[in-house]
């Protein structure tokens, strides 16, 4: 199938729908739930529909989709940064780190630190001290490549895991509830601050790695093909690993790690619009927020109980993306 | 706007292993240039010193006088393009946006102006690769592939193009097309510069044959120089023998 290229009219045609698209999953979902709420009524300001939409459940929505569209675009960024279609924001452990830091709260039972929760705090602690030791090794000696980049990446990652199962071990049984409460990745609500600062942190590092889309385009073919088209890759390389990383620990920290939303979103999308990052990272961005907008309506309403996101968006992302390869008439697009 | 290489005793090391060493050269005009020499002679380091992508290397590499490290990177891309041996592709690119990236060190913002579409109309026309640039780039043939790539660096618009081995996956018909190509872009006033291993290609199509045997510059002259029968078994160490073909042209027979 011919894909046609990334020109400013069809890039402005195709991100006008997913945005639309996108808005309307934020409408929408917020109306799921045990009690039901008017939309109308909600925004002309009666009570009880107005307080519950815009108090409980748009927050929530607003979360799951700041942090699915984090999610989203840093798993397009990393994927080709590291020229590896099965890369996802918790390949390179920054992730890890976060979670490191969030198990060791729990056990040491740190509740806050400096006014702000202890949780986050020390799970943003984890995720930098992982990368600042994975940009150290990676750039050991010689020049950093995706190669290296890679390998250190996977190899803390793999220390770092082996570490939160050592806590996970010496932790008392209502600490190791609550561990694996935080591992499974739950969009708990969160006050209007915490969605503030993570909007200021996200939205704008997003933006930038919209712009910088060419780049990614060159870094996705390679190394020397980007250097011998007038861009730095260690810069991009460098840079990209920061911001990618800074996203992932900014949401993993809030929530914990949810899985499968930086696999799925970037491959289904570039199933459909090919590999050009023009589309790919805003489209990954919207998609990643509808994604995991939807998923924790269906978490939070299909049974009577909340089941994890995680679950939801590993049973829901998986069957729908199987199907998504099947209906390509070519498995070359993979 | 002319191009200008000048190579002065430039060496590269690689731990222990002297790859280059003291090779002093000058490109001045448009020409086709065959580089040449055994394996490990030093051919492709040469090449990437020259591209602008190793950096660290002894004495000096200038173009137009100025040190690839004194240009911005992006007019550096602008004077002078490079193709890999081959190119692979993990992501699904359009053979046209494989082009398109050639634009890169023109960009003024996120989309391609109308000056880089025509760049890279032209580049397709030249390669004749405009039939297929819809298609999946890791769909096409080797000798499709090869073209695009190509296509790409000449939509740099460059004045030196720098190729390493461009015909080694390729089958004969392929070798032939892409080098009357690449003389053809040297007679139009580009700088060519081609590493290979067939010397019958090197004899045929290029102006010049550079060769190099364990990192020294061994012969800098015009084909039937370069390539006598006793500089091929100085330089590649066999037996080798000028022979005419019926239309009169020569062409070099080696082994037994």
């Amino acid at each position: 199938m011919a894909i046609e290229p990334v020109t400013a009219g069809r890039a402005a045609r195709i991100l006008g729908v997913a945005a639309a698209v996108t808005a309307a999953v934020a409408l929408l979902t917020p109306l799921a739930g045990p009690a039901s709420i008017s939309l109308p009524k909600a925004f002309a300001g009666v009570w009880p529909d107005a307080q519950m939409f815009f108090g409980v459940r748009w927050p929530r929505t607003l979360l799951a989709m700041l942090c699915g569209g984090a999610l989203g675009i840093s798993g397009a960024l990393f994927q080709a940064l590291l020229r590896d279609p099965l890369a996802t924001p918790y390949t390179l452990g920054v992730s890890s780190g976060a979670s490191l830091g969030a198990v060791a709260a729990i056990c040491l039972g740190l509740h806050s630190v400096a006014g702000l929760p202890g949780l986050w705090v020390s799970a943003l602690g984890g995720a930098g001290a992982v990368l600042a030791i994975v940009l150290m090794v990676a750039a050991e000696g010689r020049r950093m490549s995706s190669f290296t980049l890679l390998l250190a990446g996977v190899t803390i990652n793999s220390i770092v895991s082996s570490l939160i199962m050592l806590l996970h071990n010496l932790a008392s049984v209502g600490q190791s509830f609550a561990i694996v409460h935080w591992l499974m990745g739950n969009i708990d609500p969160v006050d209007a601050g915490t969605l503030g600062w993570l909007a200021v942190l996200i939205l704008p590092l997003s933006l930038g790695l919209c712009v910088l889309a060419r780049q990614w385009n060159l870094m996705a073919v390679g190394e020397e093909w980007a250097a011998s088209r007038g861009v730095s890759p260690q810069a991009l390389l460098v840079g990209g690993y920061v911001a990618g990383s800074v996203l992932t620990a900014a949401v993993t920290a809030v929530t914990g790690p949810i899985g499968f939303v930086g696999l799925v979103v970037p491959h289904a999308l570039r199933l459909r619009f090919g590999g050009d990052h023009r589309l790919l990272m805003p489209l990954s961005f919207l998609g990643g927020g509808a994604f995991l907008a939807i998923c924790d309506t269906l978490a939070r309403s299909l049974l009577a109980v909340e089941i994890p996101v995680s679950v939801v968006t590993a049973l829901a992302g998986g069957p729908c993306f199987i199907a998504l390869l099947r209906s390509r008439r070519r498995s070359l697009w993979l | 706007m002319n191009v200008r290489f000048e190579l002065d005793r430039v060496g590269m090391r690689y731990g222990d292993a002297q790859v280059l060493s003291e090779v002093t050269l000058a490109f001045e005009r448009p020409e086709m240039v065959a580089l040449t020499g055994p394996n490990g002679a030093g051919k492709s380091t040469l090449l990437g010193i020259m591209a602008g992508l190793r950096g660290g290397h002894g004495g000096t590499c200038l173009l137009n006088g100025r040190a690839a490290g004194e240009w911005r990177r992006r007019d550096y891309a602008r004077v002078v393009a490079f193709v890999p041996q081959s190119l692979k592709l993990d992501f699904p690119f359009t053979a046209e946006q494989v082009v398109l990236m050639g634009r890169t060190p023109y960009a003024g913002g996120l989309f391609e102006s109308p000056g880089d579409w025509a760049a890279v109309r032209r580049a397709m026309e030249v390669t004749d690769t405009l039939a297929f640039r819809e298609r999946d780039f890791r769909s096409l043939s080797g000798g499709e592939r090869q073209r695009v790539v190509l296509a790409s660096a000449l939509a740099q618009e460059p004045r030196a193009l720098l190729l390493d081995e461009p015909t080694t996956f390729l089958d004969l018909e392929h070798q032939v097309a892409i080098y009357a190509l690449l003389r053809q872009l040297a007679r139009d006033g580009l700088l060519v510069i081609s590493v290979t291993h067939d010397l019958n290609l090197a004899a045929v199509y290029s102006d010049r044959v550079v060769a190099l045997q364990r990192g020294r510059l061994v012969a800098d002259a015009p084909p039937c120089d370069a390539l006598s029968v006793e500089r091929i078994r100085q330089i590649f160490g066999v037996e080798a023998e000028w022979l005419r073909r019926s239309d009169g042209k020569a062409w070099i027979s080696y082994g037994n």
